[in-house]
């Protein structure tokens, strides 16, 4: 598998929330050759079942990544242009000047965020502000007619933002957040196809992640794992992003710590990484860690998750840029972990009054 | 129609507090479902039709609860202080009426009314005034009212041509929809099984409906609950009118809408000649996000009814968008649907 | 009452940051082993046990308390050997300046440090929590993360001590207090039913797992034992008169409404009731000045569960310092052990 190539087919892809469909059926053919089953949720999730080897009743491993992007609607048609309004998470403050997509039924409109010449902004008051959504104009080029024949209110609206290679094996371009994770999650497949592996794996690309979480939630739900890792982007360092809490490009696998996510499992990540003689960044979360972490952990009964990262720079805009190296030690790592687990391995994670067990009555981290 | 609006609207029922709203409805919908329970939330539930294999289950929310108030101390002088329940603004208090459950009837003022006339304090800067001028205090401390009692706005129903004004159009309007509903499927005959959910607790965060659609855990949900609308004086920006038909939601404050949701309701409206608008609302958010979020998630959407005015006692719909929405959900429901899980 | 006779002082003492709550865990653990059965620990660290009734009644009563308290955690190690840290659940950063802590699984005493008044006087500003640093006296980094590992948790350093008969002092009261009185319910006579109980984790940050242990005991009736803010410092007239919120002494603390759940209107009669029977001092707190509790999470879990808050009053939470009267403790395990006892499906009824 070319996962570069892989990766700048997947962000190219329309997919903003909860209208993930092209995304979902490409990742359908793309994992057909790893996985044996293929589930849909009600949240339009993606589950894909690659069974194991294990005897039956097989323990459940759940990994997932995020196949949304941040969109854009349109949210009125005046004279031929178009008033955006934002899903979740689009920063205005850059798209003066851009190029977008405009998906309507009969087919997807080029469009551009008009910007405005320094003549007429000296005389509307200046520069020193960003435009808000209300002053967003885009331009179609087409006739006033046919814009209002074609576009609806609440059409979605995408960044036009083909992937571009840089220098050093990086890749720019949208939907990095979280289609670098999704990528990770299929050369982890990738990884086990000539692997044995005890557990059942669920790979889920998961819908919703960008309005709150939901997708994960839901999948979660459906799934019932034992385990759960969730996956997401981590700010890289970068101009205006400094400090050693942050990771570098390279950095990855980036490992959260914190109550949203159980130490034991990160025990044996951590473990894995050891064996592989793979390093690991480590984040600190005192709270919401703000990924799919969060909802899946309180699914049921409570899930153990983990949250593993791949550094992002640039984080929601169209030129978000990723290491390939990064993706695929992330996929690397939990397919070693995967096969690895055991039928004990929830046993061994479990809480144990310390009479039972005085050696290890935190399952705390061991660094 | 308009009968059962008026009776709805001006029913006390403030979050958390809903029992008269429970025992009116229950009135109004008698003989018009198959099925009843009441949930331990407190939500109404009605079942409508039976589940084959090939119709859906749907679950159709509307709150029966109401933005109010509740006691929470009464200060020194014996005046009534009160934190919010739901969105209350400090904009509509001064000079507003209140009710409690018993029927005593509370006047909003505002500390140093003339001293501060231009200014707009936080809740704790009003008060509200059940003095009966009896016993000499500027308050009443021997009122039947104490820390924890909860009130509503307290106004009348009126009519202005197309136009109906009212305290509670959010969401007894859609509350009256579900019943209008329920009657026009009498003679349209239901195709699925629908659950109609009267729900509580919607505007203390949708508390009601989430235990409703575990409880239901439906194919499809449908919420009925007002939007605002970008058609008063300088209003933030928004496509939605009243009067221009029902508001299919696109998105809110809380949820997007999955396309095949949002497609079935055009498509029907198209089909019917149901006016119609798409919405698109900045703030805020229905029952419907709570059923979405349900289990392992439910596709679900929203038939909003334009609403000027929202949170305050002057919320203003227009029949024609009332009546566009029981025809579209009347018109979904006797219908057949397809196509719209994910796959 | 007093301190001693209550597991008040080792509970309030015990180390418990969100998601650490290995240290209470282990004390209730071993506290309530020979009087529960189905005792287990969820993947969240939740402690769940059943304790067996007569078999009179079949409610599923769940009564639940957190183990968790504000405090802090490890994220990083300067240059200096000084520890950067962020808080855990919600503090007020005006608190910090000179505060002494504990840092990390050996309790390492650390402080606060702060710019002597000689060079800040004109720095008006509230410091923001991530400027501070925790000086544990290493001299470098090195020594320092050999006590400080990122991610571990940091704690007041309070001791719980009685200041009178009944009025006790100490940390983490929000909510070990409510773990003690759901210990004295534990110990104490059988119910007519099974009662489901759940000293839950991870409350300070968003009433985690009370969510998931309410998901899996899924029971009809919950009980949520709490601590509530009272404040009854002096207000001068033109003040917001905040001194009704709750007062100590004045008895348990019976909730309508907070900013997570309103109290299902049947079981907030049955604790009046019962209150007024047998004379037991009781309070209603302001809905204004309250935060949620976990009720708020186990009152819209599954299908809908009938949920009560119970709250001790108590001073200066989520500092360093709480006060509390072990009167008002007393009084409430009277209250809801009695409430329970005559709990019977009527009072459930919308």
């Amino acid at each position: 598998m070319d996962l570069k190539e892989h990766l700048k087919t997947l962000t190219e892809l329309t997919g903003p929330q909860g209208h993930e469909e092209a995304v979902r059926h490409y990742l359908r053919e793309q994992w057909a050759a790893y996985v044996d089953e293929f589930e849909v949720d009600g949240f339009g999730s993606l589950i894909s079942i690659k069974r194991g080897t294990g005897p039956e009743p097989r323990k459940k491993i759940m990994l997932c990544a995020h196949m949304d992007e941040i969109g854009m609607l349109v949210a009125d048609i005046r004279n031929g242009y178009l008033r955006l309004s934002d899903i979740w998470g689009i920063d205005e403050r850059i798209l003066l000047g851009k190029l977008v997509l405009i998906h309507t039924r009969g087919g997807t409109l080029k469009g551009l965020v008009a910007s405005v010449p320094p003549h007429i902004s000296n005389a509307k008051g200046g520069t020193d502000a960003y435009p808000d959504w209300e002053e967003l104009w885009v331009d179609l080029g087409l006739p006033a007619e046919e814009v209002a024949a074609k576009v609806r209110i609440g059409d979605i609206v995408t960044m036009d933002a083909p992937a571009i290679e840089l220098m050093g094996d990086k890749v720019a371009g949208k939907a990095m957040d979280d289609r670098a994770c999704v990528a990770a999650v299929t050369a982890c497949l990738d990884y086990l196809k000539s692997r044995k592996h005890e557990w059942d794996v669920y790979a889920v690309a998961s819908a919703q992640e960008e309005t709150g979480l939901f997708g994960a939630a839901a999948a979660a739900y459906k799934v019932q794992p034992h385990l759960a890792i969730a996956l997401d982007v981590a700010f890289a360092q970068q101009p205006g992003v400094n400090g050693d809490e942050y990771p570098k490009h390279g950095g990855a696998p980036v490992i959260g710590i914190g109550p949203n996510l159980h130490d034991g499992l990160n025990k044996g990540l951590q473990d894995t990484a050891k064996q592989l003689e793979m390093s690991m960044f480590t984040e600190t979360y005192t709270g919401a860690t703000g990924t799919d972490a969060w909802s899946i952990q309180v699914s049921r009964e409570g899930i153990p998750t983990a949250l593993l990262g791949v550094p992002v720079r640039n984080m929601h805009t169209p030129i978000e840029t990723v290491l390939i190296k990064d993706i695929d030690r992330v996929g690397r790592l939990m397919a070693e972990f995967i096969v690895g687990l055991t039928d004990e391995f929830m046993d061994k994670i479990a809480w144990k009054p310390a009479d039972a067990d005085k050696g290890d009555k935190k399952n705390g981290a061991d660094k | 129609m308009k009968q059962l609006i008026k009776k709805l609207v001006e029913a006390w029922g403030p979050s958390g507090y809903e029992h008269h709203m429970r025992e009116l409805i229950k009135e109004e919908i008698k003989g018009l479902y198959d099925d009843m329970f009441v949930d331990p939330m407190g939500s109404l539930i009605c079942r409508v039709g039976t589940k084959t294999d090939s119709n859906l289950r749907i679950m159709v929310a509307a709150h029966m609860d109401e933005i109010g108030l509740m006691v929470s101390h009464i200060d020194r002088n014996g005046f009534l202080r009160f934190t919010n329940i739901g969105g209350l603004m400090p904009s509509t208090l001064n000079g507003n009426r209140v009710k409690f459950e018993n029927g005593v009837i509370g006047t909003i003022a505002v500390e140093n009314m003339w001293g501060k006339m231009y200014e707009l304090p936080k809740l704790d800067g009003f008060y509200i005034d059940v003095s009966e001028g009896l016993n000499g205090d500027s308050g009443n401390k021997n009122a039947p009212i104490q820390v924890g009692d909860p009130a509503g706005f307290h106004r009348t129903f009126e009519e202005r041509g197309n136009r109906l004004v009212a305290k509670s159009m959010d969401d007894r309007i859609g509350c009256a929809v579900a019943i209008e509903t329920m009657r026009k499927l009498k003679q349209l005959g239901c195709k699925h099984e629908v659950y109609f959910a009267f729900t509580v607790q919607e505007e203390v965060g949708l508390r009601g409906a989430r235990p409703a659609a575990h409880g239901i855990n439906p194919d499809l949900g449908i919420a009925l609950d007002v939007t605002g609308t970008g058609d008063t004086a300088k209003a933030d920006h928004m496509a939605v009118a009243l009067g221009k038909g029902a508001a299919i939601k696109v998105r809110d404050g809380g949820m997007i809408v999955p396309p095949a949701v949002k497609n079935l309701m055009v498509d029907t409206a198209e089909k019917h000649k149901i006016p119609y608008q798409l919405e698109i609302l900045n703030g805020g958010t229905t029952d419907a996000m709570a059923i979405q979020t349900a289990q392992s998630g439910v596709p679900s959407g929203c038939i909003s009814i334009p609403c000027r005015y929202v949170h305050t006692v002057n919320e203003t719909v227009d029949m024609v968008d009332v009546q566009a929405s029981v025809d579209l959900l009347a018109a979904m429901l006797s219908n057949p649907i397809e196509g719209v899980k994910p796959v | 009452m007093a301190l001693q006779d209550t597991m008040l002082k080792q509970l309030s003492e015990a180390a418990g940051v969100s998601g650490a709550e290995d240290e209470v865990r282990q004390l209730i653990y071993d506290t309530i082993k020979d009087h529960v059965t189905d005792l287990r620990v969820d993947t969240m660290g939740n402690l769940l046990a059943v304790k067996k009734g007569t078999g009179k009644s079949s409610l599923k009563v769940m009564v639940a308390a957190h183990m968790d308290e504000v405090g802090f955690m490890v994220t990083g190690v300067d240059g200096e050997g000084l520890i950067k840290f962020a808080s855990v659940g919600g503090i007020d950063p005006r608190i910090l300046p000179a505060l002494r802590v504990h840092v990390g699984k050996d309790r390492t005493p650390g402080v606060i440090t702060w710019k002597p008044i000689h060079l800040s006087y004109k720095e008006k500003d509230v410091k923001k929590t991530d400027s501070f640093r925790i000086d544990i006296g290493a001299d470098n980094k090195g020594a320092a993360e050999g006590k400080a590992q990122l991610g571990d948790r940091i704690t007041f350093a309070s001791e719980t001590i009685a200041l009178t008969d009944n009025i006790v002092r100490g940390k983490a009261f929000d909510d070990r207090a409510g773990c003690a009185e759901l210990i004295e319910l534990v110990k104490g006579d059988p119910f007519p039913f099974d009662l489901l109980v759940a000293f839950t984790v991870q409350e300070e940050i968003g009433l985690r797992g009370a969510k998931v242990a309410a998901q899996a005991l899924n029971p009809d009736v919950a009980i949520v034992l709490e601590t509530t803010a009272a404040h009854e410092v002096p207000q001068d007239e033109d003040e917001p008169d905040i001194t009704t919120v709750t007062k100590l002494g004045h008895g348990p603390v019976i909730t309508y409404m907070d900013k997570a759940s309103i109290a299902h209107p049947g079981l907030r009669k049955a604790f009046v009731r019962v209150a007024g029977q047998l004379g037991i001092p009781h309070q209603f707190r302001s809905p204004q000045y309250a935060g949620g509790t976990d009720a708020g999470a186990i009152q819209t879990s599954m299908a809908g569960v009938a949920t009560i808050t119970i709250s001790l009053p108590c001073r200066y939470l989520h500092s360093p310092y709480l006060i509390l009267d072990l009167n008002d403790f007393q009084n409430a395990v009277k209250l809801v052990r009695a409430t329970l006892m005559q709990l019977s499906p009527s009072d459930l009824e919308r």
